[in-house]
């Protein structure tokens, strides 16, 4: 089960951050770790027992996930890698900026790939097909709207 | 006209970036706007208005709980925009305890019975993270619903979901449990697979063995599937099932392999890995396999399989030491690699190393890394060789003499920390082991002596142990004047008072012991029969007068002027020993300067000195915890009645009850004698089973287990206060020890255990809380209604069953006939609901189908029967079989 994601810049701002269990803000000053070295954490003080975290730094941002026992540690890099992609064809060169300014954009992909703390997509090419069939939809929703009126 | 003007999201993040300062005056006034907004009858207008919101939420953490009414509005529009929005803020916001949640119930069904897709998807997505048990109750018939749906998205996320609906509405196992087991064979579309086994391993974790009986259709996969997520889960699922059925074990252990050393993907490796270490430790091969896998693990580049490398080692540990043995050069050499992660792990696996043998190897190397090391780690290090060496009152300790002066170095490291764990180690192991006690008061005299260890407080804690140990073990000091010198140093005024009060006392006993000696060795030397033979004074300990006359003014000058101290601890220390002095010196004065009378003042003074010495020398032992508790209760005193009140004077600020081992004083026993508990008392004690047999045993066997006179002693109780302070030497870890090697020339000195209360309970593990009801549903619906119903039959059947099957095993069922059954078997586990219903009402229709023949069987039938039914039909020898509580495939 994943517990958290959160997207957060180096200077420690949150730029996303969704909780699939219930949980106390906190902020893990990530930056202080070195560079080439492993991607874990214990967070078991934070996020109460039997709780890892995992981190990738992009450029400006840290991705965190926060996950128990019932998922893979490589499994979950991997997650963190398809989510950056995905954002990254999304956004064609995703960037800080990018997530600041479109966070509903972010949300539905997320949820995409997360469902309720569960992995339920894992391939980015399958999350931008549901994306589009979303904006289809809304197009199609739209125009019917108008031809209503 | 509001929405001409409002400002839109992107608005407030411009506006939010463009803050240098005061971030939050910027927040508080958008919020005023929302807050406006929110209210308008305008759909566009009030969603922005929540969108606004949701966001200053999850970024600012700014309270949206006001808007929860507003989130419902917008969630019934029609532009699924709004929708959305609606739906986002309300994933974000909404708790299970948010009064108004019942409230989007109609139209999250709604919703969930739409035709357009995305909207069931935002549905689905809200159930799954706020459902509370009203919600999911009334929403499983339409999750039911979508569970069969032909679009895969909504099928996959309606199965998503269903976790949500297990965790808070048991019941609905009993709808959605048979379409979940046939969602498991949909090999066609992997979305599905993969989502209902992920919810699988979910419900697994929790109660593995409810999900036993599926455990063929578990199989198929982990052979079938080609997709790594799926597999990694199948693996998480057989981790928990595996040890509850042995022959489970047996049978996944070589499929797993294959996958092991076929697979390209390090995290199927590593869950592989994993799988068989936590699991199939029994399995050798497996497990040599395995390790193979991790040595390739640990050599990588990558800090994250080095790591999880070092974490598969530790895992393997204590099962299979020889994995980390083999790994040894490179676990020692992880601990200076610069990622902390890899440094924790590998000094975890270290410290799994240490054995009685191997401890001061370990350790040398480890305090070297510590001295090298940054001061957080250094301390980590120190940490875990004091909990290590102390584990189990100090087990793997053969050499005390080393350890202490271990101890001693280490709180000579730079950035040690240390100093409590320190402290109450040097001063249990003085009381505990006899025979350390000269080494402990050397290493304890060298840290006293050296003033620069005076500055630093994290020592202090050792310093006071240091000094106390000196004070109360001074018989074995070379030197006592020396210390008494090191005691009463200047520098001693950058100690705390508590230390400092320690300090004095002991410079206190050591004054009291220089005078003793002094005075013996006078009367000794001058033939008068006093009688005065101590064996605890050595000879080497000759004080002079001159010396005798340097104390005393060292005591004048240097305690004098703590009589004036404001701490009460010291001032009143002080002026005891002042007040010893005081009284001392008249007497003595004279037989410094040799006169004829002298022998009668010599009697007088040495009769007071003797008076203390006698007090001092009394031996202090350890307490067990619940000594106290032992104590009987005096007649007529009636605590409750008396101590009423106090509880509700004090409070909470009375103290909890004590946990810390106290000193008690105890008939100090001669080293010499030894006095054997009588047969009665040993019996009288409640003590466990295990003391009662050694001690038979020693008695049987002489001394055969003591490696000195000294250890026959026996601490006896005081007579008048019995079980309080009942001391035992017990040899019991000696005999439990693994064979010495014949180069130890050093027997391990007696450690005295207490009987119970020696350590602090271990708080028992507080049970998982279990969702009992979502077992027993699930239960249920796997093995049917009768079950509940006779159970206890059942079971014995079962047992029946199970040591009949014990000796058809031995006729070795042909593999293939195993898988045959596999075969059929997934073709059975279908509808349990459905067959559930069909049985109930199939006791009135006896003519129902291929069943019939069964229905006498049914009340024995086994829980897990009802799977097999049908091929107990088709192959009657095999009736046996059929009542087995774990699937064929299996056997």
């Amino acid at each position: 089960m994943i517990k958290a994601v959160m997207v957060m810049n180096t200077q420690g701002k949150p730029r996303l951050t969704k909780f699939y269990e219930f949980l106390d803000f906190w902020c893990v000053v990530l930056c202080s770790r070195a560079e080439n070295v492993s991607n874990f954490m214990e967070a078991d003080s934070i996020f109460g027992p039997d709780s890892r975290l995992v981190y990738k730094h992009y450029a400006t941002l840290y991705f965190v996930f926060v996950f128990d026992s019932s998922e893979n540690e490589l499994a979950m890099l991997d997650l963190i890698q398809v989510f950056v992609e995905t954002l990254d064809k999304c956004f064609r060169n995703v960037c800080e900026l990018d997530i600041v300014f479109n966070y509903s954009k972010l949300h539905t992909i997320l949820d995409e790939i997360i469902f309720g703390g569960q992995v339920l997509e894992t391939s980015s090419a399958e999350v931008m097909k549901a994306r589009i069939s979303l904006k289809l939809y809304r197009i199609s929703y739209q125009n019917s709207f108008w031809l209503e009126e | 006209m509001d929405s001409l003007f409002q400002r839109s999201l992107d608005d407030i993040i411009k506006g939010l970036r463009h803050q240098q300062a005061g971030e939050s005056a910027f927040v508080s006034k958008v919020l005023e706007e929302v807050r406006r907004e929110i209210k308008s009858t305008d759909s566009h207008t009030k969603s922005t208005a929540l969108q606004k919101l949701t966001y200053l939420h999850s970024i600012c953490f700014v309270d949206m709980s006001w808007a929860a009414f507003h989130a419902i509005e917008c969630i019934s529009y029609p532009n699924f925009t709004h929708k959305k929005v609606g739906y986002l803020a309300i994933s974000q916001s909404f708790q299970e305890s948010t009064p108004v949640i019942l409230l989007i119930s109609n139209q999250l069904r709604k919703d969930l019975k739409s035709n357009v897709e995305v909207e069931v998807s935002l549905a689905l997505e809200c159930l799954s993270r706020i459902g509370n048990l009203d919600l999911c109750r009334d929403l499983t018939p339409e999750v039911f619903t979508l569970m069969a749906s032909s679009r895969i998205p909504v099928r996959k996320k309606a199965i998503g979901v269903v976790l949500r609906l297990f965790g808070k509405y048991p019941d609905a196992v009993r709808v959605c449990f048979k379409r979940l087991v046939e969602s498991l064979e949909s090999s066609d579309s992997p979305p599905i697979v993969s989502a209902v086994i992920g919810v699988f391993c979910e419900l697994a974790s929790k109660d593995p063995k409810a999900y036993l009986p599926l455990a063929p259709e578990f199989y198929k996969i982990l052979v079938d599937s080609r997709n790594n997520w799926v597999l990694i889960k199948v693996l998480k699922i057989f981790t928990k099932l595996a040890p509850l059925e042995p022959r489970l074990a047996k049978k996944i252990v070589e499929p797993i392999c294959e996958l092991m050393s076929k697979t390209g993907a390090k995290s199927l490796m590593f869950e592989c890995i994993r799988t068989i270490l936590t699991s199939l430790a029994e399995h050798e091969s497996a497990v040599k396999l395995a390790a193979g896998r991790i040595n390739e693990l640990l050599i990588d580049e990558d800090p994250n399989l080095r790591y999880l490398g070092l974490h598969a080692l530790a895992i393997v540990a204590p099962k299979h030491i020889w994995a980390v043995l083999e790994n040894k050069e490179f676990v020692i050499k992880s601990l200076s690699d610069p990622d902390p992660n890899i440094k924790l792990e590998s000094l975890r696996l270290v410290m799994e190393m240490v054995s009685e043998s191997n401890v001061v190897e370990i350790c040398r190397v480890l305090v070297n890394y510590a001295t090298k090391s940054e001061p957080e780690f250094c301390n980590v290090i120190l940490g875990s060789i004091l909990s290590t060496c102390s584990n189990n009152v100090y087990e793997i300790i053969v050499d005390f003499d080393w350890y202490v002066s271990l101890l001693g170095e280490m709180s000579r490291i730079q950035h040690c920390q240390k100093g409590e764990e320190i402290e109450n180690q040097l001063i249990d192991i003085g009381m505990r082991v006899q025979d350390v006690r000269p080494e402990l008061v050397r290493v304890g005299r060298d840290l006293l002596m050296d003033p620069a260890l005076l500055g630093n407080p994290f020592l202090h804690r050792i310093l006071s142990a240091a000094a106390w140990l000196c004070g109360e073990y001074v018989e074995f000091i070379r030197n006592p004047v020396e210390l008494m010198e090191s005691l009463l140093q200047p520098r001693t005024s950058l100690l705390p008072p508590s230390v400092r009060a320690v300090y004095l006392e002991s410079a206190f006993k050591a004054l009291v012991f220089c005078l003793h000696s002094y005075l013996k060795s006078a009367t000794s030397s001058d033939h008068s029969a006093l009688g005065l033979s101590d064996p605890g004074v050595s000879k080497e300990n000759h004080i002079t007068p001159d010396s005798v006359l340097h104390l005393l003014n060292l005591i004048d000058m240097a305690v004098g002027p703590l009589s004036g101290s404001y701490d009460v601890e010291i001032q009143e220390r002080a002026r005891n020993i002042l007040g010893f002095t005081e009284l001392i010196k008249p007497v003595l004065s004279d037989s410094l300067h040799p006169q004829d009378e002298r022998h009668k003042q010599q009697v007088e003074a040495s009769k007071m000195v003797r008076l203390l010495h006698d007090t001092f020398s009394d031996e202090l032992g350890p307490v067990s915890m619940s000594a106290q508790g032992r104590v009987p209760v005096p007649d007529g005193l009636v605590l409750h009645e008396n101590l009423a009140d106090l509880e509700a004077v004090c409070g909470s600020s009375l103290p909890a009850s004590s946990a810390t081992i106290s000193f008690e004083g105890s008939h100090n026993v001669e080293g010499a004698t030894s006095i054997f508990i009588s047969d009665q008392k040993e019996e009288s004690e409640p003590s466990s089973e295990s003391t009662s047999l050694l001690a038979e045993h020693r008695k049987r066997h002489g001394l055969y287990y003591l490696p000195s006179e000294k250890n026959t002693e026996h601490h006896e109780a005081n007579n008048d206060y019995p079980p309080a302070n009942e001391l035992k030497s017990e040899l019991a870890e000696q005999s439990f020890l693994p064979k010495r090697k014949s180069k130890q020339v050093k027997a391990r000195p007696v450690v005295v255990k207490l009987d119970e209360g020696d350590v602090l309970p271990i708080s028992s593990k507080i049970p998982q809380a279990k969702d009992d009801s979502l077992s027993e549903a699930v239960r249920d619906v796997l093995l049917g209604n009768e079950a509940d119903a006779d159970t206890l039959t059942q079971k014995a059947a079962a047992d029946s069953v199970i040591r009949k099957k014990g000796k058809e095993k031995l006729n070795a069922k042909e593999q293939e006939d195993d898988l045959d059954h596999m075969d059929s078997q997934s073709g059975t586990v279908q509808n349990p609901v459905k067959e559930r219903s069909k049985r109930s009402s199939r006791k009135q229709n006896a003519d129902e189908g291929d069943h019939g023949g069964d229905k006498g069987k049914q009340k024995r039938r086994h829980r897990h029967g009802k799977h097999r039914t049908r091929e107990g039909v088709q192959n009657p020898p095999a009736n046996v079989i059929s009542q087995t509580p774990v699937p064929d495939l299996l056997l």
